[in-house]
């Protein structure tokens, strides 16, 4: 009876337990290990404009596509900007973090103001920036305020020499993502004890620049980590900010093509070429998974702090 | 029955379970027809800018009595939309599409509509139809056709003594002389005119993208030369960039940003409420003895999807609304936006387009009109773009990059034509 009543409770558990986690087991499946899956097996096969291919290519989409300029191009764009944003994103987010951290008052206040931004869509942010602040025209905010020096409109989003565009797009992704990343900083700040602080104070560590290097800077290492991490995989994501600034209804320029725009014209575009699509998604996944696990490996991610 | 707590919540994470997966791709725009008999059909379009549009094809789709047709109006990337939907079954049952693309006939995305024309093939623009052409049969009813022609201000020209363009070197030459600190000489697009060109010049020069025979058609050094001369314009720093609006939208002309502006025949009721007479069309001057003055032609086309269940109905509608009904065809090309009618018969007799510039811009779109071939690819169409842009923005050199073009054009003609 005992028995019986035992094997009952633990049957209904199972069921209590797919009840509740099924729906999700089922959406990831749906939603992601089939395409996934989907995905690896198009890349193997010539299907323009279907997902249902029959003409087996082998390698062909894989070694058409390393040959292909355009997609190589996009990867050495995400070099350039990744060389841009992540330094600027890491040193500005620290800045803010330390400035707020400071704070006796109104600490609240400043850290919503530097974090708002996050909230922004990435679309919006940047309709804004191409029209509003950076227009190749004179009335665009920043030609108005060169033109109060004397400086030639410039026109940022179309030249490539000198190449003015970066600015738009780094500047941009600052903007939207300085904020969140000195939250994680503030985070790790405030995880500092007090103590080691007190301790530099006793040894006659002088506040401010040493202080920052010999303690601040080497307590936040696993934060500066995830951080860097972050930062990498996202701007290898990038998409919504290149393509709502560089892009027009004919088409997008060969320069600043992320490989996130390079596949959404090759897959999803008029070209519908879905076998090199994946293809190229199958070998961003893997650059992203080697790099990340080299970064991880390389800065000791995960590894118990000694002693 | 009491309902216990846990039964509850069991209750609502199954239903929203349910709910989420019945959500998925349950919308096909082909319930909630009307009480017609006959099939529902579902009838996709992009989203035109222009107010009346919307409920102009929904009273022609109401009037149609053999089907209930509903009409979906779709905003945002309509090509994607329509390329996504067509790879499934919750896609439209007939559509309008910016092509039929080579690779969505190839791909039996499309049905034959070839019967539908009978009688009246002659009566369409050849131009436009032609891209509608593969194999002997027809894929598409040209709908509206667009073109695109060269806006200038008279006054502009006038003050600073120069003659409307005839060729490219005079367009080169007349955009410097427009330029001072406060207008620009000509607008070709935020991109300098690598987007919207397109292979313009090329057909300018006397060439073309792809020839008849299914060989490149700009394996020549005439390409370079005219491809040349538009780096010239911005060298010169005669273009104007970076203006809020694009090339489609005429307001950079008619805000006196530019003197000339490369755009649609969209843009001629805009243009012509801002400036009353004072411009005039062109189209793109002639580069070379052997170039001609070109003007790119396009038609959005009604097409038949063959995964509907219903093609038969959905051919039968689009031969009632495409061939059929000229009343509804003359409205929908020229009472909401500007358009010239695919049908010549009809482009003939509609006043708006008898005088003025608009009479002009339906001349040389009979003149001097070329339609994108069919043959020209999206791969193609790419590979030159990019040339196109590091030509005109990097100084790339003109012979080189398009010899890479060549080749990349090849290639993506012989995998067509192998199919």
């Amino acid at each position: 009876m005992t028995r019986t009543a035992g094997r009952l409770r633990e049957r209904n558990r199972a069921l209590w337990f797919w009840v509740f986690v099924g729906p999700s087991v089922l959406g990831l499946l749906v939603f992601t290990y089939v395409p996934l899956g989907w995905s690896v097996w198009l890349s193997f096969f010539d299907a323009h404009n279907t997902v249902t291919p029959d003409t087996f290519v082998g390698l062909d989409n894989y070694t058409a596509l390393l040959k292909d300029d355009a997609f190589t191009s996009s990867l050495w764009t995400f070099c350039v900007f990744t060389l841009f944003i992540v330094p600027a994103t890491y040193a500005a987010s620290l800045a803010l973090a330390l400035m707020v951290n400071r704070l006796r008052r109104a600490q609240a206040f400043f850290r919503s103001v530097f974090f708002l931004p996050a909230a922004c869509s990435y679309v919006v942010a940047a309709l804004i920036w191409k029209m509003s602040i950076f227009n190749g025209v004179r009335f665009g905010l920043a030609n108005t305020l060169l033109g109060y020096v004397g400086v030639d409109q410039v026109a940022w989003l179309s030249t490539t020499d000198p190449p003015w565009y970066w600015l738009v797009i780094v500047t941009v992704r600052l903007w939207l993502q300085a904020g969140f990343y000195m939250i994680l900083f503030l985070a790790g700040l405030q995880r500092i004890s007090p103590t080691l602080y007190e301790a530099a104070a006793v040894d006659g560590a002088r506040p401010g620049w040493q202080v920052f290097r010999h303690i601040t800077f080497p307590q936040l290492r696993a934060t500066s980590v995830a951080v860097v991490l972050l930062l990498v995989i996202n701007a290898f994501q990038a998409f919504d900010e290149f393509y709502n600034l560089l892009s027009d209804a004919r088409g997008y320029p060969p320069y600043a093509r992320p490989p996130l725009v390079y596949l959404y014209y090759t897959a999803l575009g008029q070209g519908q070429n879905l076998g090199l699509g994946s293809a190229g998604a199958v070998l961003l996944a893997l650059i992203i998974a080697v790099v990340t696990v080299g970064q991880a490996r390389w800065f000791g991610l995960g590894r118990k702090e000694a002693g | 029955m009491t309902i216990s707590r846990r039964g509850l919540l069991a209750t609502g994470a199954a239903s929203s379970a349910l709910g989420l997966l019945s959500a998925c791709g349950s919308n096909t725009g082909r319930d909630g027809g009307g009480s017609k008999g006959g099939p529902k059909l579902s009838q996709w379009y992009h989203q035109y800018g222009e107010q009346g549009t919307e409920q102009a094809v929904k009273k022609y789709a109401a009037a149609y009595g053999k089907a209930s047709v509903s009409v979906q109006w779709r905003p945002g990337n309509y090509d994607q939309q329509t390329a996504a939907a067509l790879l499934t079954d919750s896609g439209p049952d007939v559509f309008e599409v910016n092509g039929p693309s080579l690779d969505m006939i190839q791909g039996k995305q499309v049905a034959d509509v070839t019967d539908l024309l009978k009688g009246v093939e002659d009566d369409f623009n050849q131009a436009v139809l032609a891209p509608k052409r593969y194999d002997g049969k027809i894929w598409g009813i040209p709908q509206v056709i667009d073109m695109q022609m060269l806006f200038y201000r008279k006054s502009l020209l006038d003050d600073a003594g120069v003659k409307p363009p005839a060729t490219l070197d005079e367009l080169v030459d007349a955009a410097g002389k427009l330029t001072n600190s406060k207008v620009k000489g000509l607008f070709l697009g935020n991109d300098a005119g690598a987007g919207v060109l397109g292979g313009t010049p090329l057909y300018a020069a006397g060439l073309e993208l792809v020839t008849e025979d299914g060989a490149v058609g700009f394996d020549d050094p005439a390409a370079a030369r005219a491809l040349g001369k538009i780096r010239r314009l911005y060298t010169d720093k005669s273009l104007l960039l970076g203006a809020p609006a694009d090339w489609s939208d005429p307001s950079a002309f008619t805000q006196g940003l530019t003197a000339m502006q490369w755009s649609g025949l969209w843009a001629l009721p805009a243009v012509q409420k801002a400036l009353g007479d004072d411009f005039g069309v062109l189209p793109f001057p002639k580069d070379g003895a052997r170039g001609k003055p070109s003007v790119p032609v396009g038609a959005y086309a009604a097409a038949v999807s063959t995964r509907s269940k219903h093609q038969q109905a959905g051919k039968d509608y689009l031969k009632w609304l495409w061939v059929d009904r000229t009343d509804y065809q003359e409205d929908f090309a020229l009472k909401y936006g500007f358009h010239i009618p695919a049908r010549i018969s009809l482009a003939k007799k509609a006043a708006a387009l008898r005088e003025g510039a608009a009479a002009d811009a339906v001349r040389y779109t009979t003149d001097h009109g070329f339609a994108q071939p069919l043959l020209w690819t999206p791969a193609a169409q790419t590979a030159y773009q990019d040339a196109l842009n590091r030509i005109i923005k990097s100084g790339a050199n003109p012979d080189t990059e398009l010899r890479k073009v060549v080749r990349k054009v090849s290639a993506e003609l012989d995998r067509v034509k192998k199919k």
